[in-house]
Protein backbone atom coordinates (compact mmCIF):
# COMPACT_ATOMS: atom_id res chain seq x y z
CA UNK A 1 0.00 0.00 0.00
CA UNK A 2 1.41 3.78 -0.64
CA UNK A 3 0.80 6.78 1.58
CA UNK A 4 -0.90 10.29 0.17
CA UNK A 5 -2.61 12.84 0.94
CA UNK A 6 -6.12 13.73 -0.72
CA UNK A 7 -5.92 16.85 -2.40
CA UNK A 8 -8.53 17.56 -4.83
CA UNK A 9 -11.59 15.98 -6.12
CA UNK A 10 -13.00 15.23 -9.55
CA UNK A 11 -16.81 15.48 -10.86
CA UNK A 12 -17.67 13.50 -13.43
CA UNK A 13 -21.40 12.71 -15.00
CA UNK A 14 -20.51 10.76 -17.88
CA UNK A 15 -19.14 7.63 -16.77
CA UNK A 16 -18.74 4.04 -16.83
CA UNK A 17 -22.04 2.58 -14.51
CA UNK A 18 -20.04 0.92 -12.62
CA UNK A 19 -18.18 4.26 -11.13
CA UNK A 20 -21.60 5.51 -10.33
CA UNK A 21 -21.85 6.87 -6.96
CA UNK A 22 -18.30 6.72 -6.77
CA UNK A 23 -16.49 9.57 -5.64
CA UNK A 24 -13.10 10.32 -7.24
CA UNK A 25 -10.56 11.67 -4.81
CA UNK A 26 -7.13 13.15 -6.38
CA UNK A 27 -4.17 12.02 -4.36
CA UNK A 28 -1.14 13.02 -4.02
CA UNK A 29 1.57 9.97 -3.15
CA UNK A 30 4.10 11.26 -0.74
CA UNK A 31 7.29 9.86 1.24
CA UNK A 32 7.16 8.68 4.81
CA UNK A 33 8.72 12.41 5.05
CA UNK A 34 5.80 13.92 3.50
CA UNK A 35 7.29 14.77 0.21
CA UNK A 36 5.71 14.45 -2.43
CA UNK A 37 6.42 11.94 -4.72
CA UNK A 38 5.26 10.37 -8.24
CA UNK A 39 2.62 11.70 -10.46
CA UNK A 40 -0.82 12.98 -8.53
CA UNK A 41 -3.41 10.38 -9.27
CA UNK A 42 -7.18 9.44 -9.20
CA UNK A 43 -8.26 7.24 -6.77
CA UNK A 44 -11.94 5.30 -5.30
CA UNK A 45 -12.74 6.07 -1.95
CA UNK A 46 -13.86 2.88 0.09
CA UNK A 47 -13.95 4.46 3.33
CA UNK A 48 -14.74 8.10 3.21
CA UNK A 49 -11.81 10.24 2.87
CA UNK A 50 -11.48 14.14 3.15
CA UNK A 51 -9.27 16.61 1.36
CA UNK A 52 -6.46 17.20 3.24
CA UNK A 53 -6.15 13.90 5.03
CA UNK A 54 -3.12 11.48 4.81
CA UNK A 55 -4.45 8.38 3.30
CA UNK A 56 -3.05 4.85 1.88
CA UNK A 57 -4.14 3.43 -1.11
CA UNK A 58 -4.05 0.21 -2.88
CA UNK A 59 -2.67 -0.58 -6.65
CA UNK A 60 -3.91 -3.09 -9.07
CA UNK A 61 -6.81 -5.16 -9.27
CA UNK A 62 -7.37 -6.11 -5.23
CA UNK A 63 -8.66 -1.83 -5.27
CA UNK A 64 -11.66 -3.09 -6.57
CA UNK A 65 -12.49 -5.64 -3.86
CA UNK A 66 -13.75 -3.10 -0.95
CA UNK A 67 -16.80 -2.49 -3.56
CA UNK A 68 -17.66 -6.16 -4.13
CA UNK A 69 -20.21 -7.66 -4.78
CA UNK A 70 -19.92 -4.15 -7.13
CA UNK A 71 -17.76 -4.37 -10.02
CA UNK A 72 -16.42 -1.48 -9.96
CA UNK A 73 -13.44 -0.77 -12.43
CA UNK A 74 -10.61 0.64 -10.58
CA UNK A 75 -7.00 0.36 -9.41
CA UNK A 76 -6.72 2.74 -7.33
CA UNK A 77 -8.55 3.30 -4.40
CA UNK A 78 -8.33 4.04 -0.33
CA UNK A 79 -8.62 1.59 1.69
CA UNK A 80 -7.54 4.10 5.01
CA UNK A 81 -7.05 7.12 6.70
CA UNK A 82 -3.06 7.12 8.49
CA UNK A 83 -3.54 8.63 12.07
CA UNK A 84 0.02 8.33 13.12
CA UNK A 85 3.10 7.08 11.12
CA UNK A 86 5.64 6.29 12.94
CA UNK A 87 9.60 6.28 11.37
CA UNK A 88 12.14 4.50 13.60
CA UNK A 89 15.30 6.20 13.99
CA UNK B 1 8.37 -13.64 -19.15
CA UNK B 2 11.59 -12.53 -18.29
CA UNK B 3 15.59 -13.85 -18.94
CA UNK B 4 17.41 -13.30 -15.71
CA UNK B 5 20.77 -14.40 -14.47
CA UNK B 6 20.78 -16.76 -10.74
CA UNK B 7 23.24 -13.95 -8.59
CA UNK B 8 22.29 -15.73 -5.39
CA UNK B 9 20.43 -17.06 -2.73
CA UNK B 10 18.38 -15.83 0.31
CA UNK B 11 18.01 -17.98 4.13
CA UNK B 12 14.95 -16.87 6.14
CA UNK B 13 13.95 -19.19 8.75
CA UNK B 14 10.57 -17.13 10.21
CA UNK B 15 8.34 -17.08 6.85
CA UNK B 16 5.10 -17.87 5.44
CA UNK B 17 4.83 -21.78 5.93
CA UNK B 18 3.14 -22.43 2.47
CA UNK B 19 6.88 -21.15 1.29
CA UNK B 20 8.71 -24.01 3.76
CA UNK B 21 10.96 -26.21 1.62
CA UNK B 22 11.19 -23.55 -1.26
CA UNK B 23 14.32 -22.45 -2.71
CA UNK B 24 14.56 -18.64 -2.81
CA UNK B 25 16.80 -17.19 -5.63
CA UNK B 26 18.04 -13.85 -6.18
CA UNK B 27 17.75 -12.75 -10.08
CA UNK B 28 18.84 -10.39 -12.26
CA UNK B 29 16.98 -9.43 -15.22
CA UNK B 30 19.22 -9.78 -18.58
CA UNK B 31 18.60 -8.72 -22.16
CA UNK B 32 18.64 -11.44 -24.67
CA UNK B 33 22.42 -10.86 -25.38
CA UNK B 34 23.40 -11.47 -21.82
CA UNK B 35 23.72 -8.08 -20.13
CA UNK B 36 22.32 -6.84 -17.00
CA UNK B 37 19.14 -4.73 -17.04
CA UNK B 38 17.32 -3.11 -13.95
CA UNK B 39 17.53 -4.16 -10.69
CA UNK B 40 16.71 -7.70 -8.86
CA UNK B 41 14.01 -9.78 -8.02
CA UNK B 42 13.85 -12.72 -5.92
CA UNK B 43 11.87 -15.69 -6.92
CA UNK B 44 10.68 -19.18 -6.25
CA UNK B 45 12.61 -21.97 -8.08
CA UNK B 46 10.43 -24.62 -9.42
CA UNK B 47 13.04 -26.36 -11.39
CA UNK B 48 16.33 -26.47 -9.47
CA UNK B 49 18.37 -23.43 -11.29
CA UNK B 50 22.04 -22.71 -10.00
CA UNK B 51 24.45 -20.03 -9.87
CA UNK B 52 24.84 -17.59 -13.09
CA UNK B 53 22.72 -20.17 -14.63
CA UNK B 54 20.58 -17.78 -17.46
CA UNK B 55 16.39 -18.36 -16.81
CA UNK B 56 12.91 -17.93 -17.46
CA UNK B 57 10.91 -16.22 -14.98
CA UNK B 58 7.42 -15.58 -14.44
CA UNK B 59 6.22 -12.64 -12.22
CA UNK B 60 3.02 -11.97 -11.37
CA UNK B 61 -0.27 -14.26 -10.43
CA UNK B 62 0.82 -16.37 -13.58
CA UNK B 63 3.88 -17.28 -10.71
CA UNK B 64 1.74 -19.54 -9.28
CA UNK B 65 1.22 -21.59 -12.20
CA UNK B 66 4.48 -22.83 -11.83
CA UNK B 67 5.05 -26.40 -10.53
CA UNK B 68 4.43 -26.42 -6.78
CA UNK B 69 3.26 -22.89 -6.37
CA UNK B 70 -0.34 -23.31 -5.89
CA UNK B 71 -2.59 -21.41 -3.86
CA UNK B 72 1.66 -20.01 -2.00
CA UNK B 73 2.64 -16.25 -1.88
CA UNK B 74 4.66 -16.23 -4.89
CA UNK B 75 5.05 -13.64 -7.22
CA UNK B 76 7.76 -14.63 -8.90
CA UNK B 77 8.57 -18.25 -10.03
CA UNK B 78 12.00 -19.38 -12.41
CA UNK B 79 10.07 -21.67 -14.57
CA UNK B 80 12.69 -22.82 -17.06
CA UNK B 81 16.62 -23.01 -17.53
CA UNK B 82 18.09 -21.67 -20.59
CA UNK B 83 20.38 -23.83 -22.85
CA UNK B 84 20.55 -21.46 -25.89
CA UNK B 85 19.03 -18.02 -27.42
CA UNK B 86 19.49 -17.37 -30.74
CA UNK B 87 18.57 -13.88 -32.16
CA UNK B 88 18.08 -12.44 -35.46
CA UNK B 89 20.92 -9.63 -34.97
CA UNK B 90 19.06 -7.32 -37.57
CA UNK B 91 15.83 -7.29 -35.35
CA UNK B 92 17.63 -6.54 -32.26
CA UNK B 93 19.92 -3.88 -33.52
CA UNK B 94 19.35 -0.70 -31.09
CA UNK B 95 17.99 -2.49 -28.18
CA UNK C 1 9.41 -10.39 -4.12
CA UNK C 2 11.62 -7.93 -3.03
CA UNK C 3 14.01 -6.90 -0.26
CA UNK C 4 12.86 -4.73 1.87
CA UNK C 5 13.75 -2.79 5.04
CA UNK C 6 11.76 -2.21 7.82
CA UNK C 7 11.76 1.46 9.00
CA UNK C 8 8.32 2.01 11.13
CA UNK C 9 4.78 1.73 10.83
CA UNK C 10 1.38 3.10 10.17
CA UNK C 11 -1.53 3.49 12.55
CA UNK C 12 -5.16 3.75 11.39
CA UNK C 13 -8.44 3.63 12.96
CA UNK C 14 -10.29 4.45 9.59
CA UNK C 15 -9.89 2.12 7.12
CA UNK C 16 -11.13 -1.42 5.56
CA UNK C 17 -12.44 -3.74 7.54
CA UNK C 18 -10.02 -6.77 6.40
CA UNK C 19 -6.85 -4.04 7.57
CA UNK C 20 -8.43 -4.68 11.05
CA UNK C 21 -6.45 -6.29 13.90
CA UNK C 22 -3.25 -6.40 11.02
CA UNK C 23 0.28 -4.77 11.67
CA UNK C 24 1.20 -2.06 9.01
CA UNK C 25 4.70 -2.05 8.29
CA UNK C 26 6.25 1.01 6.33
CA UNK C 27 8.77 -0.58 4.60
CA UNK C 28 11.42 0.64 2.41
CA UNK C 29 12.81 -2.00 -0.75
CA UNK C 30 16.22 -1.79 -1.00
CA UNK C 31 18.82 -3.22 -3.66
CA UNK C 32 20.92 -6.07 -3.34
CA UNK C 33 23.67 -4.05 -1.17
CA UNK C 34 21.04 -4.42 1.56
CA UNK C 35 20.88 -0.51 1.82
CA UNK C 36 20.80 1.36 -0.79
CA UNK C 37 16.18 2.87 -1.53
CA UNK C 38 14.67 1.03 -4.63
CA UNK C 39 11.68 2.94 -4.79
CA UNK C 40 9.99 4.73 -2.54
CA UNK C 41 8.54 3.38 1.47
CA UNK C 42 5.24 1.70 1.36
CA UNK C 43 2.78 0.26 3.35
CA UNK C 44 2.85 -3.54 3.98
CA UNK C 45 0.70 -5.59 5.86
CA UNK C 46 3.07 -7.53 8.30
CA UNK C 47 2.43 -11.90 8.31
CA UNK C 48 5.37 -13.01 10.25
CA UNK C 49 5.90 -10.47 13.20
CA UNK C 50 8.64 -8.35 11.76
CA UNK C 51 9.84 -5.33 13.27
CA UNK C 52 11.68 -2.59 12.72
CA UNK C 53 15.60 -2.77 11.31
CA UNK C 54 14.61 -6.22 9.71
CA UNK C 55 15.39 -6.98 6.02
CA UNK C 56 12.62 -8.98 5.02
CA UNK C 57 10.55 -10.46 2.34
CA UNK C 58 7.82 -8.13 0.55
CA UNK C 59 5.46 -9.52 -1.92
CA UNK C 60 4.17 -7.34 -4.37
CA UNK C 61 1.32 -9.17 -6.08
CA UNK C 62 -2.31 -8.81 -4.63
CA UNK C 63 -3.45 -12.48 -4.16
CA UNK C 64 0.00 -13.43 -2.71
CA UNK C 65 0.13 -10.90 0.01
CA UNK C 66 -3.92 -11.60 0.52
CA UNK C 67 -3.39 -14.73 1.61
CA UNK C 68 -0.46 -14.38 3.45
CA UNK C 69 -2.55 -13.22 6.07
CA UNK C 70 -5.67 -14.90 5.01
CA UNK C 71 -7.93 -12.27 3.79
CA UNK C 72 -8.51 -13.21 0.68
CA UNK C 73 -10.61 -10.35 -1.69
CA UNK C 74 -9.52 -7.80 0.45
CA UNK C 75 -7.44 -4.37 -0.97
CA UNK C 76 -4.10 -5.92 0.35
CA UNK C 77 -1.49 -5.56 -2.46
CA UNK C 78 1.95 -5.84 -0.30
CA UNK C 79 2.93 -8.03 2.63
CA UNK C 80 5.51 -9.07 4.49
CA UNK C 81 6.08 -12.68 4.39
CA UNK C 82 9.65 -13.69 5.41
CA UNK C 83 12.29 -12.45 7.39
CA UNK C 84 15.84 -12.63 5.83
CA UNK C 85 18.22 -14.19 7.78
CA UNK C 86 21.23 -14.12 5.10
CA UNK C 87 21.64 -13.59 1.56
CA UNK C 88 24.58 -15.20 -0.64
CA UNK C 89 25.63 -13.42 -3.94
CA UNK C 90 27.50 -15.34 -6.44
CA UNK C 91 30.32 -12.82 -6.33
CA UNK C 92 30.84 -9.22 -3.75
CA UNK C 93 31.17 -7.60 -7.54
CA UNK C 94 27.49 -8.17 -7.81
CA UNK C 95 25.23 -5.88 -6.35
CA UNK C 96 25.02 -2.60 -8.04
Amino acid sequence: MYIGKVIGRVVSTVKDPGLASQRLLIVQPLTPAMQPTGKQIVCTDSIGAGAGELVYWTRGKESSFPFLPVEVPTDTTIVGIIDQLRVAG
Amino acid sequence: MILARVVGTIVATRKDPRLDGKKLLIIKPVTPEGKDEGSYLIAVDAVGAGFRETVIAVTGSSARMAEGCKDRPVDTAIIGIVDTISLDKGATKGS
Amino acid sequence: MLMARVIGDAVATVKNASHEGQKLLLVQPVQLDQTTPRGDAILAVDAVDAGPGDLVLLVTEGFSAMTAVGRPDSPIDMAVIGVIDRIDLVDAATPA
